[in-house]
């Protein structure tokens, strides 16, 4: 019990730190935030027009007052789900555009994390268990290559190949401008047809950890004594692999997946950016290019938010999977 | 099955006190004993080896100091200490490739004017043009050529994995090392921070320092890159340290009245120096991936020539729809390259600090 508790606790403090984070950095700079907003978008020499700070100052509800009573409104307006206006979207409210983009980007990384997750732990176990054999070699040599190229520049490569110049595929967009918006089988092969390049993308790079992981811890617990004991026994090869050696080797990669998603929420930022798929990701990538101040802190706010919430849930499956941690908290 | 781990570690402990018990035998050895060398493992071998000098502050330094002493007494100081190191790195094959393919880049980055057969910012060309023999891989949109903004694009991919991944690098060595040697309230509030700087997304809390910046270019990309990029090192050398603590020489450090700072980095860091060695690399590794993908997001200043930007010009500029293949695909393949030799390189530096993994 007490480490579920050390848990939530460690959560709750990153939580706040995340929000405070969130509340520092655009007053890290010199200035009044509403004018360096306007500066940014009049360009950098311009003379900055009064009224025009006052209207920011307006839209974003910067309030008056000193720090603290600032520091309690923007708390306030987080406990309301209140981000103020989208400058990009005008005038949609920036938990509009969230709410819209939230799920395509759910769901795509969900699905493809789940299967790269998969399938990166097969392949690392069956490496590690095949140690030194052409497919370790195979599978160790060309993923640590693969690991090396960067995640956006894959994604443009299988654009370039597969949309622009073998047309298999759409070039970007998470569903045709033509289609009718309902549930029909049509419509959901078209957005499947739209997803498969930007999952792709994701998923040659995603097992790439998972499999080093799984093939390193793999080498050890294959080398322990439980494990000689399983063969000792003359448990079939399969058993000692998947109930003796994978299922201890496993339990770093649970804890990595959590870690991970925070890695995994900036590749998607690229991937979503270069196929123009209308998640979270493509938002952010246009705030940045519209500087859209609003819509990027919350953004921020979201994915970190939603990093800590998935590492606080693999901690738990943690301490349900692996007793030694739930009761080894203590010390 | 093959002998466990552990056995292969007690295996090489003990190859590693003959060695040391054995000094005159130096000429064959490629063991150095250099503190570069040192591994928390061997730690106790020499204590064994030798018998504690109470008297002296660090006895491990002193050790290491009177081991390379009699080595130098040996042969001669300058022909053994500096390819002690360099040596073990250079006899491992990997980080030997690596080493060769690393200081090509060097190279290309040195004497890019020499090599460049244009300036990268000269837009007096035909936009947009396929590879041909004036431009080996085309111009870019803006007419600029394609082959010399990649010779110029090593220096920046250089210089911001050195100067990122050093920020990143002594940031990670002062809160780790502090957290792993400290206990109670002083680790537990490091120990929060390196645990926040480790689940705080990287990418989108580098995007949201950077784009409030009000200038831009390399500078603002280093310090972001610095000052988010630390959590993995702190987390990696508290983790050491803490291995480390309870150890003899520590133990005696503090009897002789040593101060916390003066114990981590005289007493302890001597001692991992093949780990900084290794952190830093993998940081500088780290600082040049997310170089390119803020550049590519278009965070950095455009007119700076680095691979990030070329990419974000070849999105922008219409590379995919033209066909140039070539401005798409070099500068991802030259990052790849880059990063590649530097991971083959810490192949070799993890055979420094683990004697298990040199190849004889």
């Amino acid at each position: 019990m007490r480490y579920f508790v050390r848990r939530i606790m460690f959560f709750l403090l990153t939580l706040w730190a995340a929000v405070t984070l969130n509340f520092i950095i655009p007053r890290l700079q010199p200035g009044d935030p509403a004018e360096a907003i306007v500066r940014q978008i009049a360009g950098q020499n311009k003379s900055i027009d009064p009224a025009q700070v006052a209207a920011v100052r307006a839209m974003l509800g910067v309030p008056g007052g000193n720090l603290f009573q600032q520091y309690l409104d923007y708390l306030n307006n987080l406990a309301h789900l209140n981000f103020g206006l989208s400058y990009s979207y005008f005038p949609y409210s920036v938990m509009h555009m969230i709410g819209q983009a939230m799920w395509w980007t759910i769901i795509l990384v969900f699905t493809t994390q789940v299967i790269g997750f998969i399938l990166g732990n097969i392949l690392g176990a069956f490496a590690a268990w095949r140690r030194n054999s052409v497919f370790d070699s195979v599978v160790s040599l060309g993923l640590s290559f693969v690991g090396t190229l960067p995640f956006f520049w894959i994604a443009m490569v299988l654009l370039y190949v597969f949309a622009f110049k073998l047309q298999w595929l759409p070039i970007g967009g998470g569903y045709s401008e033509a289609s009718t918006r309902e549930f029909s089988l049509g419509y959901v092969a078209d957005i499947f047809k739209h997803a498969t390049l930007p999952a792709l993308a994701i998923l040659i790079t995603a097992p790439i950890g998972w499999v080093m992981g799984m093939r390193n811890n793999m080498i050890q617990t294959l080398g322990e004594d439980y494990t000689r004991l399983a063969i000792a026994k003359g448990l079939r090869p399969w058993k000692i692999a998947l109930l003796y050696s994978a299922r201890n080797a496993i339990l770093p990669n649970v804890t990595g997946f959590a870690i991970a998603l925070g890695g995994i929420m900036g590749g998607v930022i690229f991937i979503e950016g270069i196929f123009n798929y209308p998640g979270l990701g493509k938002l952010l990538f246009q705030a940045v290019g519209n500087r859209d101040f609003p819509l990027m802190q919350a953004l921020f706010l979201f994915t970190t938010v939603g990093v800590l919430v998935a590492n606080l849930l693999a901690d738990f499956m943690l301490g349900w999977l692996d007793p030694r941690v739930r009761k080894g908290a203590t010390s | 099955m093959a002998t466990t781990n552990r056995d292969n570690l007690q295996k090489a402990d003990a190859a590693r006190a003959t060695v040391q018990d054995d000094l005159a035998d130096v000429g064959s050895t490629n063991v150095g004993a250099s503190p570069l060398t040192a591994v928390p493992g061997s730690a106790s071998a020499q204590d064994d080896v030798r018998p504690l000098d109470a008297g002296a502050a660090a006895p491990i330094a002193a050790e290491d100091e009177s081991i390379r002493d009699d080595v130098a007494a040996a042969t001669t100081r300058a022909r053994f200490r500096v390819p002690s190191w360099f040596n073990i790195l250079w006899m491992n094959k990997k980080a030997r490739v690596g080493l060769v393919i690393f200081t090509l880049f060097v190279l290309v980055a040195v004497f890019a004017p020499l090599l460049a057969p244009y300036d990268p910012h000269n837009s007096n060309f035909l936009p947009s043009q396929q590879p041909s023999s004036a431009h080996l891989l085309g111009t870019t949109q803006a007419g600029q050529d394609v082959f010399s903004q990649l010779i110029y694009g090593t220096r920046t991919s250089l210089l911001v994995g050195a100067v990122a991944g050093a920020l990143a690098t002594i940031i990670a060595l002062v809160i780790g090392m502090t957290a792993g040697y400290m206990t109670g309230i002083v680790d537990d509030i490091l120990s929060f921070l390196i645990n926040l700087g480790l689940v705080v997304p990287a990418l989108p809390l580098m995007v949201a320092v950077a784009a409030y910046s009000p200038v831009k270019g390399v500078a603002i990309i280093i310090l972001v890159i610095g000052f988010t990029g630390w959590a993995w090192g702190a987390r990696f050398k508290r983790a050491q340290v803490i291995q480390l603590r309870t150890r003899d020489y520590i133990t005696s450090a503090q009897f002789a009245g040593d101060g916390p700072f003066r114990i981590i980095f005289k007493e302890i860091m001597p001692n991992m120096i093949s780990l900084v060695v290794l952190s830093y690399i993998g940081a500088a590794m780290g600082a040049i991936g997310a170089e390119a993908g803020l550049e590519f997001l278009g965070l950095g200043d455009p007119n700076t020539v680095s691979w990030g930007t070329m990419l974000y010009w070849a999105n922008n500029g219409g590379a995919l729809l033209t066909g140039q293949w070539a401005w798409l695909v070099t500068p991802g393949l030259a990052l790849a390259f880059l990063t590649m030799s530097l991971i083959l390189i810490n192949f070799g530096v993890d055979a420094l600090s683990n004697p298990q993994l040199r190849d004889e």
